[in-house]
């Protein structure tokens, strides 16, 4: 536990350690605590460049059907299918992971089953990874997928 | 200097850092349906290469769609850049830093806030305009 604490020190805000003497730092020590806390900055901040970017190709739009199409090309492309799977993946659970957060913070008995939470919160965003990977990746392997066709 | 980390127990005596803690999770129990259907229309049901000019003419010709993604808009840019803010507050010390960041943090909102709106409020519907699935 020791090494982890050690190794991660780095991603422990530095404002916290003024209040170490309060106990505030018990879910610090390389627990699912830890990791958890860690997971959902990193796909929280993840998230948000990637929203940045959308917003700048979504402003496209109003330069005309084909400069908008060129900009949309590019999700098509494997690279950026991969990082859509990353971004999909990342707001599994950081969605997921919320509403662990606000279950701990607005049930009483939430902090005591955080540990049981945490291993479910990283079920189901693998559960609802994998179908949806699935439909992402699939048109690079020629999978069918059926969502070739118009829709909403 | 009161912080909201965001997690954990909530900041007591009003004022802007316990509604920054409410905030982040009213907007988050909107957040969770909103961007899972915008990742479930735009990446499992329709293809992403055809989310294309015709098919999001054909969706804002409805203002459900933009009454939608406006909402979307203005909750994820405002959940995440509340985030980022306080990823600054626990990480940048000096005080210059500090305030240079925050300062940047708060332009970067409402220009991204801008140009999200601007796009949504004045782009004209034409159907049948341009492919409807766009592959290199």
């Amino acid at each position: 536990m020791g090494i982890f604490a050690g190794t991660f020190y780095i991603f422990r805000p530095v404002s916290r350690l003024k209040y170490r003497s309060l106990g505030s730092e018990i879910m610090y020590k390389g627990q699912s605590g830890m990791w958890s806390w860690l997971f959902h900055r990193i796909s929280g901040l993840g998230i948000l460049l990637f929203l940045l970017i959308h917003l700048v190709d979504i402003s496209l739009l109003n330069f005309g059907p084909n400069v908008y199409n060129e900009g949309i090309s590019l999700f098509g492309t494997v690279i950026v299918r991969i990082i859509s799977l990353a971004l999909i993946g990342g707001v599994l659970y950081h969605a997921f992971n919320g509403v662990r957060i606000m279950i701990i913070d607005f049930w009483p008995k939430g902090a005591r089953y955080q540990g049981m939470m945490f291993a479910t919160v990283m079920v189901l965003t693998i559960v609802c990874f994998l179908p949806m990977a699935y439909y992402v990746i699939g048109p690079v392997f020629g999978w069918p997928t059926g969502n070739m066709v118009g829709g909403i | 200097m009161r912080i909201s980390t965001g997690y954990g127990s909530r900041p007591a005596g009003g004022g802007f850092e316990t509604f920054s803690w409410y905030f982040f999770r009213v907007s988050a129990v909107a957040l969770i349906f909103l961007v899972i259907i915008h990742l479930l229309l735009n990446h499992v049901t329709t293809d992403v290469s055809c989310t294309s000019y015709q098919l999001v003419s054909i969706r804002y010709s409805n203002p459900f769609w933009r009454l939608y993604d406006w909402l979307l808009l203005t909750l994820a840019l405002l959940h995440g850049m509340n985030g980022l803010r306080i990823v600054i507050d626990d990480y940048v010390r000096s005080r210059g830093w500090r305030l240079t960041l925050q300062s940047a943090n708060g332009l970067l909102t409402l220009v991204f806030f801008l140009l999200g709106t601007i796009t949504l409020i004045t782009f004209q519907a034409v159907a049948n305009v341009g492919p409807h699935c766009v592959i290199h």
